[in-house]
């Protein structure tokens, strides 16, 4: 079971970045439940297998406000899926700094390594404002860097990734929901 | 939070604002943009003209920008018309009805970004089956107004979205690859009857122009 956390703080932004990924889940028959970062209790926490953190609109930033929502991340050991406010909250919660860059539509990154079974150049779509300097986070490894800006970064079974995958690059969803991790 | 849709009187766009006022937004006011150039990038231009009428029966305010509709210079336009709908309407964001369309959702955003409104795209990414199941099932009554791709012809406008219409084109997606909503241009849709409408639109389809596999009807 899947726990997907919704971050927006307008609801209506629920059907441009929850439902999207419940989609790509439901396609491949892949369990999950969906809450609000609010909402989640330490009993989600336990029931759930893997987590996905999805993303939120330009303007979106009350998740900033109340990072101590997140605080389970620190010792969260199942894996973890932040997609890019979500990533944003991943390096923020470990103690990374903000810094603005916008970067929306289609961009072209390299993966320099496998990362959830992407490898190689790839066509992704941004839609952010801000990203987090994941250089100066040790624990993290940088597997994607363009245009001076960490787009993909992984430490033990924490994963994110600036874009949107679930716009272009589906399969990235797909094979973090299928993979097995240790 | 009050919205302004952004408005052609598609199947796309009235769903995006019925949407909107299901989860119990306020919308403000419609925003339409007339271009003139038939073959715009950005807008939608059968039957432009009957937004009119539909923002009428929504009892919605219309705002109405004409563009010359040229690539990227038509996006000063828009602008134009999001910035009118924020000073007469004080609007703190915008709903499109973009599904699959990174050319017109990535402008879009960057406009409202620059401007510092939110941007709604409640439609982003859902499968086109879904769109047009989603279509019959709440009500809305569509029409083809206007097709532009292979095996469309001239018989398809007028045509109405219903299960006959969703299970032909589903088996069109099949064999030629094509979008079932439309969504890379295939076709235009005109919504004659929506839960948001005090009534039914009164159109008839006065005549068809075009050639091929591209035909666009003319409605009164």
């Amino acid at each position: 079971m899947i726990l997907i956390i919704n971050i927006c703080k307008e609801k209506f932004h629920y059907y441009e970045f929850v439902k999207p990924v419940e989609d790509i889940l439901k396609n491949k028959g892949v369990k999950f439940f969906t809450k609000n970062y609010r909402d989640v209790a330490e009993n989600d926490l336990k029931k759930a297998e893997k987590i996905i953190i999805c993303g939120t609109s330009l303007k979106d930033f009350e998740y900033f406000n109340n990072l101590n929502k997140f605080a389970w991340l620190k010792t969260f050991e199942k894996p973890v899926l932040g997609i890019c406010a979500g990533m944003q909250i991943i390096g923020l919660v470990y103690g990374g700094k903000m810094k603005r860059k916008t970067e929306i539509g289609f961009f072209i990154e390299d993966f320099r390594e496998e990362f959830l079974g992407t490898i190689g150049k790839h066509e992704v779509y941004h839609l952010h404002n801000n990203f987090i300097d994941f250089k100066r986070l040790k624990e993290f490894k940088i597997v994607c860097f363009g245009d001076s800006v960490s787009q993909a970064v992984k430490y033990k079974n924490m994963y994110g990734v600036l874009f949107h995958p679930e716009v272009r690059n589906k399969k990235l969803i797909e094979e973090f929901c299928n993979g097995k991790f240790n | 939070m009050k919205l302004g849709v952004l408005f052609s009187g598609g199947k796309d766009s009235t769903y995006a604002a019925w949407l909107a006022k299901k989860e119990g937004y306020e919308i403000s006011c419609l925003i339409s943009l007339w271009s003139k150039n038939k073959d715009s990038f950005m807008f939608h231009t059968p039957a432009i003209e009957l937004t009119k009428k539909q923002a009428g029966l929504m009892r919605v305010p219309l705002i109405i920008q004409e563009t010359n509709g040229e690539k990227e210079e038509e996006l000063k336009d828009l602008e134009k018309a999001i910035k009118k709908a924020i000073r007469e309407f004080k609007i703190d964001g915008v709903v499109t009805g973009a599904v699959e369309s990174v050319y017109q959702s990535t402008r879009i955003q960057k406009i409202c970004n620059k401007l510092g409104i939110e941007c709604f795209n409640p439609l982003w990414q859902k499968n086109q089956i879904e769109i047009l199941k989603d279509l019959i099932k709440d009500k809305f009554e569509v029409i083809i107004s206007g097709v532009a791709a292979y095996p469309f012809d001239r018989k398809w406008i007028g045509r109405k979205i219903d299960k006959k219409f969703v299970e032909e084109i589903s088996r069109l997606q099949e064999k030629y690859k094509i979008n079932p909503a439309g969504e890379g241009g295939e076709f235009e849709s005109l919504v004659v009857n929506c839960p948001l409408f005090k009534k039914r639109l009164d159109v008839k389809l006065k005549n068809v122009f075009g050639e091929k596999n591209s035909w666009r009807g003319e409605f009164e």
